[in-house]
């Protein structure tokens, strides 16, 4: 079991978990991920590690509730854990030294692009972040985006805040002015696939983090796979971060749908009675540590 | 029979001989076929003992010579028939560390069951069934009795992965007096016993029952780290104070075919439907919360001939499709899979469509699966392992229609543990490379089970776990070098 130390909500419906992982919080690297599964009868999904401090063994994920299994882990709190946290998963992201970078991010994937940013900035990039949202209150992480970014430009649909328009009307300005080298996209499918139309044709080297369904995570299924230069990759081993001109998006929009009608049947079913999932799942917590205490005791004999 | 190591089978050898072989109770295949619960009911004590009557106590058995561990089949079945099924049980365990999965799983008809002498003239004993029964009353009455460990050496092994190898070698470990500890990538333990083979062949309570009685025995076990991306294997040997590891990793990457159309939805590798199915228990959603591409009254193919293709194509049967059938390129003859397993999917009313081979999938315009076109094969020139190889024959193609296809065609190594484990040398196709002795060439690191041979069966991933364990104990405690000689053969490479 892996303990929440920290829980806070960002945004609306995007909350901030800070996990106890101390082997994963030692080995991530930016662009990593982790597996994690509620309980005994919670399904596996991915999600970026989006901050950790090897030092205190903990790592932070950022969590926007869209179906059944990110619903019930935003209701958890600190002091409540999750029972599998599995990483870190997936290559790292690719870090040199390009020159002008531009990080481009569309809601939660903000917190996911972020330590990659960083880690440009780090490797002596200049860093421009584009930050994106539909409206001002689903907008995370602008203050650390800003610390380290030289410029940042926050763009919402519906010009609640910052600029009106699309992450990509600006993309589209800095493209146009010359001066782009590398291009990071994480966000929605549309989104990514409208930065690597953007910025394809002008020859910009552009990576894109690809979000398809998995479940072991470490290659074994293939249930991950993408189409990339018209060949297979499993987005859990060969990515997530893939060269955005060559990732066939049709294909992973259609297979991220594949689940469709049974995720809306676990939504229903969450929404039913999300009070009794969350204490049914705060007692399967309870009922472990209570066993493992006991075996603990037993076998300290 | 006079001097002959004394019997207790009653029985002159010509009426034993007579004795037909028993039939093992089974859930009828129209009900069955519609629920997971396990097929074979196994012998009630009676069945056995008329069973083991029919063993004539060869001098020189056949059936312990063709069991890849060797295991002492007369005397188990001797013991049976003495009523000490404890140490019937007791038996098995000397070369068999895990009867009750081997007595469900093993492909018999290739192993003892085909050395019997039995089995020239008419049936073979039914060896499994009955090592089955043993294991089976071992665990229901609660009398296993945990062997003693030698005392602590205080020499502390990792074991990566938590089938079959990895368990068989713990075992031994533990008794030896090491500190074992297990890391599993995944959230359950015990490999492709929990993951890829179905509870309705192998129920998960019997390979969890094991695993308890390891933990028991003081064998650590840790999940959810993937060795290679959680930790390295330098790292636990340089940081974390193990002395010596054993890699155990299986064969696990899935194979697809390569042809236009396998990323429609509906399109599955084995492994996934099935880690979907038994792992995440897709079968009792929504109360478990795991989405599977829906089959019920729908039409199933699973390409491939082999076992995981045989569990395969029973789960979606399982799950209602309206047809579920198998597409084969060779012939029922050439079939890897068990025997029974396949009598088994026949009676539940799978259907077999053989000399077949995909070669494009085509779906709707929301990128969902709605056919399957196949060529027709026939049997050319054997190939290099003396099968038959399928030669496409032209203007044979056809289409079905079908909404799920699952690809069981085979599995490859995975290379996460070979790729971040510097002096870890591999053969051409990724194998990790081990000597007799299932040493690697990194010191200290040793390997055994799939990851060596490929995929290969659940008997031979224990053989070599257990003669892992000698090695690494001889490695640890400086033991002579002949001994390692060991009864099981099993480090066959993979190429
Ligand atoms: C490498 C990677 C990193 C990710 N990082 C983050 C992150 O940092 N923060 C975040 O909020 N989200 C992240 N996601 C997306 C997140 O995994 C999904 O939102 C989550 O799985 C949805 O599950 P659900 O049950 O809540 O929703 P569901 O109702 O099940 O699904 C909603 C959508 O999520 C997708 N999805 C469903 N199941 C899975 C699954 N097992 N694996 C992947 N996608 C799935 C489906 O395409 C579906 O359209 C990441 C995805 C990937 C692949
Ligand atoms: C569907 C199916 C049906 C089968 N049916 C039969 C049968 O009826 N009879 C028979 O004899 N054989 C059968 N087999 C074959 C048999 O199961 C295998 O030969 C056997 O399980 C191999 O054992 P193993 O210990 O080498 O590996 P596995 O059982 O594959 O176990 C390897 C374990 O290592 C873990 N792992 C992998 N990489 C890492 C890592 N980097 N870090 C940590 N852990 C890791 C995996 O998650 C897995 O749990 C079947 C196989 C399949 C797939
Ligand atoms: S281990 Fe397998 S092959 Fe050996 S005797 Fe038992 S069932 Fe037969
Ligand atoms: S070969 Fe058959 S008859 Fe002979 S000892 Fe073995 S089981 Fe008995
Ligand atoms: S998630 Fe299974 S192979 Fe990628």
């Amino acid at each position: 079991m892996f303990a929440i130390v920290e829980a806070r909500p960002l945004a609306r419906g995007i909350k901030l978990f800070v996990i106890k992982a101390p082997r994963i919080a030692r080995k991530q690297r930016p662009g990593q991920f982790v597996i994690v599964r509620l309980d005994e009868y919670g399904e596996r999904i991915p999600l970026t590690i989006a901050d950790a401090d090897p030092k205190a063994g903990t790592v932070t994920i950022v969590v926007q509730a869209i179906g059944k299994t990110t619903m019930l882990l935003s209701m958890l709190e600190a002091g409540d854990s999750i029972l599998d946290v599995v990483g870190p998963l997936g290559k790292p992201s690719e870090i040199e030294k390009f020159g002008t970078t531009v990080v481009v991010s569309g809601s939660v994937g903000t917190a996911m692009a972020y330590p990659t940013a960083r880690e440009l900035k780090r490797a002596g990039n200049k860093v421009i972040s584009i930050v994106g949202a539909r409206s001002k209150d689903l907008l995370v992480l602008e203050d650390e985006v800003r610390a380290v970014s030289d410029e940042t430009y926050v763009v919402t649909d519906d010009g609640s805040y910052g600029q009106k328009g699309l992450v990509t009307d600006k993309l589209k300005e800095l493209v146009a002015a010359g001066d782009v080298d590398y291009v990071l996209a994480v966000g929605p499918v549309p989104m990514m696939r409208a930065v690597a139309n953007l910025t394809g044709p002008h020859k910009i080297k552009t990576i894109v983090s690809l979000n398809s369904i998995m479940v072991d995570g470490t290659g074994m299924c293939g249930g991950c796979r993408v189409l990339v230069n018209n060949t297979s990759q499993f987005a859990c081993v060969d990515g997530p971060d893939f060269d955005a001109t060559q990732v066939n998006f049709e294909v992973l929009t259609q297979r991220n749908n594949m689940y469709r009608e049974q995720e809306r049947a676990s939504i229903e079913r969450l929404q039913a009675d999300p009070e009794g999932e969350l204490r049914s799942l705060r007692e399967s917590m309870a009922m472990r540590r209570e066993c493992a205490a006991i075996e603990a005791g037993v076998f300290d004999e | 029979m006079s001097n002959k190591v004394p019997s207790n089978n009653p029985l002159p050898n010509k009426e034993r001989v007579k004795l037909p072989r028993q039939r093992v109770p089974e859930q009828n295949p129209e009900v069955r076929a519609h629920n997971f619960l396990e097929v074979n009911l196994g012998f009630p004590i009676e069945q056995a003992r008329q069973e083991s009557l029919r063993c004539i106590e060869c001098p020189k058995p056949g059936c312990v010579e063709k069991c890849p561990v060797s295991v002492d089949v007369r005397a188990v079945i001797d013991l049976i028939l003495a009523g000490d099924y404890q140490g019937a049980a007791s038996k098995v365990r000397e070369d068999n560390a895990l009867p009750a999965i081997t007595g469900r799983v093993c492909p018999v008809e290739d192993q003892c069951e085909s050395g019997c002498v039995l089995g020239k003239k008419g049936e073979p004993v039914g060896i499994a069934y009955l090592e089955r029964f043993v294991a089976d009353w071992e665990r229901e009455t609660g009398q296993f009795g945990s062997p003693v460990s030698a005392p602590a050496t205080g020499k502390k092994v990792g074991l990566i992965g938590s089938g079959p190898a990895s368990l068989a070698c713990a075992g031994d470990l533990i008794q030896m007096g090491h500190q074992v500890h297990v890391f599993e990538a995944l959230h359950e333990l015990g490999g492709v016993l929990v993951y890829g083979i179905p509870e309705f062949r192998l129920p998960k309570d019997i390979v969890r029952h094991e695993i308890e009685v390891l933990r028991r025995r003081g064998v650590e076990f840790e999940t959810n780290v993937v060795v290679g991306k959680t930790v390295t294997i330098d790292e636990l040997m340089q940081e974390e104070g193990f002395d010596a590891i054993f890699v155990a990793t299986g064969a696990g990457l899935p194979r697809f075919l390569k042809v236009p159309g396998e990323n429609f939805n509906g399109v599955y590798s084995a492994n996934e439907f099935l880690t979907r199915v038994n792992l995440m228990r897709a079968y009792l959603f929504p109360q478990y919360d795991e989405p599977l591409y829906p089959c019920k009254d729908r039409d199933v193919i699973v390409v491939g001939g082999g076992n995981t293709a045989m569990d395969a194509v029973r789960s979606a049967l399982r799950l209602g499709a309206k047809t579920a059938s198998i597409f084969y390129r060779r012939t029922l003859v050439e079939m890897p899979a068990r025997v029974e397993e396949v009598h088994h999917a026949k009676d539940e009313g799978v259907h077999f469509e053989m000399l077949v081979n995909p070669v494009e999938f085509f779906g709707d315009e929301k990128g969902n699966l709605t056919a399957v076109k196949c060529i027709r094969q026939e049997l050319g020139e054997p190939d290099d392992s003396g099968r038959r190889s399928p030669v496409p024959i032209k203007g044979t193609e056809f289409v079905t229609p079908c909404s799920v296809a699952i690809i069981a065609a085979g599995t490859s190594a995975n290379p996460l543990i070979q790729s971040t484990t510097p002096g870890l040398a591999v053969t051409k196709r990724g194998y990790i490379s081990a000597n007799d002795d299932l040493a690697t060439s990194k010191p200290g690191v040793f390997a055994g089970g799939d990851i060596v041979t490929g995929g290969a069966t659940v008997i031979l991933a224990m053989g070599a776990g257990r003669k892992a364990a000698k090695s690494i104990n001889e490695y640890l405690m400086g033991a002579p070098k002949e001994s390692v000689q060991e009864k099981a053969s099993t480090a066959v490479s993979a190429d």
